[in-house]
């Protein structure tokens, strides 16, 4: 059976996405995603402390060990981008994550990204479902998240096929495991 | 190619390029009969295809303005989008699997056979298995059906062969790789299938049947098919005697035209078709046209649905591979000492990561989901595809709101019938067993994804009052009117339409062509 490699980018991966894009990646990744203190200065237009407050929601909504924030932060960033131009996006993340951490200090007497337990956590997300904050993150991270051909390898997904003759020879029907019936 | 006059009122205009109307424009082609397909959707071949989910899905799906009500979980989740169809040349074969199953005898009698349930709007077709037994060859032969003429099954992939396991372990015994529109050898100028997975998102290898690259170009070639792309239909014309005179559509820069026509034919699928009837409301025909029974509209079924996926110790890789290459029959039957009416078909089914984390269980966050998520590649799917009760409740309507042209955008109202519930929870239970059986560690029950199979909006009647078109999808009301997709289906049966809408489309080419070289339209 062709077994995938999740734990790293396969090579084929890596080299498909273009010295350009790998460079991109190189440069925003030095910039904003090498030390989580980072954070609120990178994303200055959500406000201090936000941005880093938003990536651990994302996490907790969607939580896989195996990913590291910078595909998380990926959402947040364009929030980032986004708020610069919109402030009715602007006032309303930034409103929603006062209640937030309003409601995690009133708990847990600490903001929200600062309570280390994830049931913790999740308790405050949980009483807050019906905030437009809540439903948008989670809505976004749908494609946000799962929609990153760079997540794909991590999850054992392959992606396109067709331009690789599709899987009559690479596999399609090698399964082992099944007991004869 | 033929290109014909606008001011040609000599023409079948056809509305949908799909499964009904595609095949429609075609027959009618073979037979010498010129017509024009007036298809909302952009040309869009195979060369345009990739293998990119939501890609394809902003390219093809019909996304115009459409509400929904009703306690149907589609509501909910995706409330501007009941249906997930298509918007280009070739309509819904461009994305449908490829499941070509002929109904069974008792499904034609559905209202003899199933009796008198409560709630539901049962009728008989008035036509049966006999009838439709030599339109069924040809379609199936059109459509290069495997398992039919001599073609061979697909070979089974990974998540087929977990499936098969596991039905046969239960005690299962009509298991294979489905009869299929897909190609497992080169036939009629197509390649055989190349295991590529993405059915969904239109075939890159074009092995799938679609009227986009089979039907309609061979229509196209005899010089009597036109099929005009990016024609948005807004409303039918008649004349003060009550025939159908021609078709108003918006073309590519929006500008209005009207196609003349002797013949109109609807085949814009169940939500399309009878919204279009209804926006058609005039003096003469203040319900709707083709609507003195009010029937039109009501009735919408969408098939009893659901999925499983099934999480395994062990790899599957379940999207390599054709998506729906594999069916379990034993539950299609009608038994109704299982609780409910009718049956259902258990079809392998894939989704690639980005769809499932949409799909699996809409609206859903936190470790539970996640953690099913991780295992995407110990996945093994299914879908369950069953009859659904017709309900008269169950209807399109118009809405308040207006589309991008200004016109009445529709209103799907869905819930389901309490014969529905049951064979649901009939299948989940029937599907967890037999995954259990062959070892999974955890099971989990999708909803209904927003309807790829919308049927009978302007149903098929023997009696004028109850329904829209008689037995050859011919308006009961407007003689030189027809209604030639999935909307003209009396009752839903457990099988995958599209073999069906094909088969009833090359007969009533048949009954057209006839009709029109004596003159009756």
């Amino acid at each position: 059976m062709r077994i995938l490699d999740k734990k790293s980018i396969s090579r084929r991966s890596f080299l498909k996405s273009g010295t350009a894009t790998a460079l991109g990646i190189t440069i925003a990744g030095n910039m904003v995603f090498g030390k989580s203190s980072a954070w609120a200065a990178s994303f200055d237009n959500l406000g201090g402390g936000n941005a880093a407050t938003l990536i651990q929601m994302a996490r907790d909504i969607f939580p896989h060990d195996h990913l590291a924030d910078k595909y998380y932060a990926k959402v947040i960033e364009g929030y980032n981008a986004a708020a610069a131009k919109d402030a009715g996006l602007k006032k309303m993340i930034q409103a929603e994550l006062k209640k937030i951490n309003a409601a995690s200090k009133a708990k847990y007497a600490r903001e929200y990204k600062n309570i280390n337990r994830e049931l913790e956590r999740v308790n405050i997300l949980k009483a807050n479902t019906s905030s437009p904050l809540f439903s948008k993150l989670r809505g976004d991270l749908v494609t946000g998240l799962y929609n990153n051909q760079e997540v794909w390898p991590k999850f054992g997904y392959e992606g396109a096929s067709a331009d690789k003759g599709g899987y009559i020879k690479r596999g399609f029907d090698d399964i082992n495991w099944l007991d004869k019936v | 190619m033929a290109k014909f006059n606008k001011s040609d009122d000599s023409l079948v205009v056809i509305i949908g390029s799909g499964a009904g109307g595609g095949t429609l424009g075609y027959e009618l082609a073979k037979k010498g009969v010129k017509s024009v397909i007036l298809e909302a959707g952009a040309r869009h071949e195979i060369k345009d295809f990739s293998n990119d989910e939501w890609g394809m899905f902003g390219q093809i799906s019909w996304l115009d303005k459409r509400s929904t009500s009703g306690d149907w979980r589609v509501a909910t989740d995706f409330g501007g989008l009941p249906s997930w169809i298509v918007k280009a040349v070739g309509g819904s074969t461009v994305h449908w699997a490829g499941a070509s199953l002929r109904f069974q005898d008792h499904e034609w009698k559905a209202r003899s056979n199933y009796g008198n349930v409560k709630g539901a709007s049962l009728l008989d077709w008035p036509i049966d298995g006999k009838e439709m037994a030599p339109y069924y060859a040809k379609a199936e032969n059109e459509m290069g059906t495997t398992g039919t003429n001599g073609i061979e099954r697909l070979p089974g992939n990974n998540n087929y062969k977990v499936f098969e396991a596991g039905a046969k372990k239960i005690g299962y015994k009509q298991v294979h790789t489905g009869n299929m529109s897909i190609n497992s050898k080169p036939r009629d100028g197509r390649i055989g299938c190349q295991q590529i997975g993405f059915c969904f998102q239109g075939c890159k290898s074009g092995a799938k049947w679609s009227t986009l690259y089979s039907s309609i170009p061979k229509g196209e070639k005899t010089g009597n098919l036109e099929v005009r792309a990016n024609s948005h239909v807004l409303r039918i014309e008649h004349d003060k005697s009550g025939k159908v005179t021609g078709v108003v559509y918006k073309d590519k820069s929006g500008n209005t035209q009207v196609q003349k026509a002797r013949v109109v034919a609807v085949a814009g699928n169940s939500i399309e078709s009878p919204r279009i009837l209804l926006n058609s409301e005039s003096s003469m025909f203040k319900n709707g046209l083709a609507n003195s029974s009010g029937e039109v509209g009501k009735n919408y079924m969408r098939h009893m649905t659901g999925s499983v996926y099934s999480i395994f110790e062990k790899p599957v890789y379940m999207y390599r591979g054709t998506t729906m290459a594999g069916i379990i029959q034993d539950e299609s039957v009608h038994n109704p000492k299982r609780g409910f009416v009718g049956g259902y078909e258990l079809e392998t089914l894939s989704l690639g990561l980005p769809f499932m984390a949409a799909f699996l269980d809409p609206g859903q966050w936190g470790r539970e989901f996640s953690g099913a998520m991780e295992k995407y590649d110990h996945m093994a799917g299914l879908w369950i595809v069953g009859e659904d009760m017709p309900q008269s409740s169950n209807r399109v309507t118009l809405s308040d709101q207006k589309d991008q042209y200004g016109m009445r955008s529709p209103n799907v109202n869905y819930s389901d019938h309490p014969n529905d519930i049951a064979m649901r929870n009939h299948a989940f239970k029937q599907s967890r067993k037999m995954y259990n059986a062959v070892g999974a560690t955890r099971v989990i029950e999708t909803p209904p994804y927003p309807s790829t199979h919308n049927l009978g909006t302007n149903r098929m009647s023997a009696k004028a009052k109850d329904g829209v078109v008689n037995k050859h999808g011919q308006s009961w009301d407007v003689k030189n009117l027809f209604v030639s997709d999935g909307s003209q289906f009396t009752t839903g049966a457990a099988e995958n339409p599209t073999l069906t809408i094909v088969a009833l489309a090359i007969r009533q080419a048949d009954y057209i062509a006839k009709q029109m070289s004596s003159k009756a339209i």
